[in-house]
């Protein structure tokens, strides 16, 4: 049963499912279909931070999206309201501009672990720093996704990908770690199976004054096919088997190896830190 | 190469960013090693600050573009020649540098290992600028031998005297001491940079050319992908009784302007295709040739009939 049926610009009928009646209104429909894989976890997000959008209270007009390159940038241009796609690392830099110039706005950065910690980590850190008063998803899925498998500041020692092809010499980032040493006001891991949790965390980051930063776990296939992990449903399990909900974790003890076997998950850091400009 | 280089000694890292990765090669230059990096369109951009300081500095190193469609991520999986002015000047200040443009796979073999040689004989950084179509192309190549093929051993910069070693972003004398505040001395300092290019163009450049026997008053003029297509176009029109002559660019910088005067001779019109707004069209009409630029964006490579078609126009 669909919502809504449509001949998009790309020349193909697309149906909306009945889970998204209530944010028909904030999906660019005629965009359908999407570029994601199946399997891909960025659809469930792009679900939830349009119903979280849609009841933040915060007028829809008010909100924007920004992102940079990758699968994960490719989000803002599936919702309806104003969205910036901008340059590989530069979508913090380019919120921040947005925000200063008019504070009125809600914005929302979205990025991949590599758009945002790789090119885009020296921006991360100081605007981490600043306590500027954006929001930040990041897109974990251990991978640089769109260009076919390389590694990533996030991708586990020992993993495989086109650029790792004896197993990944390096140690990846502890995400959650990294923004509370940098300064964030807020700090929360979840994961695209975590449906209720994240959509929870979503809405209390656009409460939040300051740096908001929710890490986001999301199956890839192009990281499970390199890895013999199956498919993105056989990682999707792994994820909702081996992970715990700790909000008080001690955030230098969440780090997130190969072998996956200790997964926690949690609204980490809420604290008051004065913002930058404001 | 991260498949290869580790088994032949090497060290293959994928940088954080373009920042990082033209930074990483230029230290591993200096610490004594032969090191080189590979981009695209938006990553080359990024590595302009590092290119910059190579030639500055005098550090010979290897700068791979494979030019995709621009400005900006633009067209992220097509290929271009969009990116040939940004080779030449795009760091910011005067200079020179050396391009080479490779025009199928088995010479983007053998240009590479020229480039480096280049680079280690120049003492600076030497920039291999193909397109997206060539890297993807498979074509049979031969792989010589060691030793077959000329290599230079690797230049690393020594200290002044066996004085601590200084290397300096700012212009600076021999012993690596900053004369920014001395005009004389800085436009001493840039003046060599420059012409230890300049005054060897005869040495450094390369140009290809084909049907000039019977001295063809008409010459497609093209580089890299484009050349292929033009040089398709050379063989139907020359079947069809048109005398049209062929030239490609193997060096793009620095412009081979004498080499061409003195091959080309008595032509009076060139046709250059190109995969860009028709940039370098503006250096052959730069040297008083008639030129009919045929600029092709968007992403699709100029096919031979195009420049056929255009050359049979103007043919006597
Ligand atoms: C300056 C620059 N360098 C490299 C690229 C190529 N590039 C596009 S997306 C991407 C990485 C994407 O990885 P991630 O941010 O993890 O996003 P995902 O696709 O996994 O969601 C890279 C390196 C680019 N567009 N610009
Ligand atoms: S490559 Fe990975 S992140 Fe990109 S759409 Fe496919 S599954 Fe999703
Ligand atoms: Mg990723």
């Amino acid at each position: 049963m669909s919502v809504e049926a449509e001949v998009t610009t790309t020349g193909v009928k697309v149906e909306l499912p009945k889970s998204y009646e209530d944010i028909k209104d904030l999906i660019r429909i005629d965009r359908l279909p999407h570029i994601w894989c199946p399997g891909c976890g960025l659809g469930i997000l792009l679900k939830l931070l349009a119903r979280a959008i849609k009841n933040s209270g915060i007028p829809i007009e008010k909100h924007v999206i920004v992102t940079g390159i990758g699968c994960t940038g490719r989000i803002g241009g599936y919702l309806k309201l104003d969205a910036y796609h901008v340059t590989h690392g530069r979508a913090i830099p380019f919120a921040v501009g947005l925000k200063m110039a008019n504070p009125e706005l809600e914005v929302t950065v979205v990025g991949g672990d590599g758009d945002i910690l790789a090119i885009g980590g020296n921006h991360f850190i100081h605007a981490a720093r600043r306590n500027d008063d954006i929001n930040v998803i990041i897109v974990n899925n251990f991978i640089y996704g769109m260009t076919g498998g390389q590694y990533s500041p996030t991708t586990p020692k020992g993993a495989k990908t086109t650029t790792s092809p004896y197993g990944h010499f390096e140690n990846p980032f502890n995400v959650p770690l990294l923004a509370y040493a940098a300064g964030a006001s807020y700090v929360a891991r979840w994961s695209v199976l975590h449906q209720n949790e994240l959509y929870q965390a979503l809405l209390d980051m656009f409460k939040v004054k300051g740096f908001a930063v929710v890490e986001v776990l999301s199956p890839c296939i192009i990281y499970t096919d390199r890895n013999a992990m199956g498919d993105a449903v056989d990682l999707m399990k792994v994820i909702k088997e081996r992970s715990t909900i700790d909000h008080n974790a001690n955030l230098s003890d969440i780090d997130i190896d190969f072998s996956m076997n200790k997964i926690i998950l949690g609204n980490f850091v809420k604290r008051e830190r004065p913002v930058s400009y404001r | 190469m991260a498949q290869l280089l580790p088994k032949v000694g090497g060290i293959f890292v994928q940088a954080e960013d373009e920042l990082a990765a033209i930074n990483m090669v230029i230290g591993a230059s200096v610490a004594g090693w032969k090191a080189m990096t590979a981009t695209s369109g938006p990553g080359f951009s990024l590595m302009q600050e590092g290119i910059g300081y190579a030639v500055n500095a005098e550090l010979p190193l290897l700068i791979v573009d494979v030019q995709r469609g621009g400005p900006s991520t633009g067209q992220p999986t097509m290929p271009s020649q969009q990116d040939v002015f940004q080779a030449r000047y795009g760091s910011h200040g005067s200079y020179e540098i050396i391009v080479l443009s490779p025009g199928n796979v088995q010479e983007l073999f053998f240009l590479t290992v020229d480039a480096i040689n280049l680079s280690e004989q120049y003492k600076t950084p030497v920039i291999l600028l193909t397109e997206e179509v060539t890297v993807h192309l498979w074509e049979k190549i031969y792989i010589p031998d060691p030793g077959e093929y000329p290599v230079l051993p690797h230049y690393t910069p020594s200290s002044h005297n066996g004085e601590g070693f200084l290397l300096e972003s700012q212009l600076h004398d021999e012993r690596g001491y900053n004369v920014a505040n001395d005009p004389e001395q800085s436009a001493k300092a840039i003046w060599r940079l420059i012409n230890k290019i300049r005054n060897n163009i005869d040495k450094i450049a390369r140009v290809e050319i084909k049907y000039a026997d019977d001295n063809p008053r008409i010459f497609i003029a093209s580089y890299g992908c484009t050349a292929r297509s033009a040089f398709a176009a050379v063989k139907m029109l020359r079947r069809d009784g048109y005398r049209v002559g062929y030239l490609r660019l193997i060096t793009l910088w620095p412009f081979p302007s004498q080499i061409i005067r003195s091959k080309l001779g008595d032509v009076d019109t060139i046709i250059v295709p190109e995969m860009n707004a028709g940039y370098m069209a503006e250096l052959f009409r730069g040297l008083g040739y008639n030129v009919i630029s045929l600029p092709k964006l968007g992403g699709e490579m100029p096919t031979p009939e195009e420049i056929y078609n255009t050359a049979k126009g103007v043919a006597p």
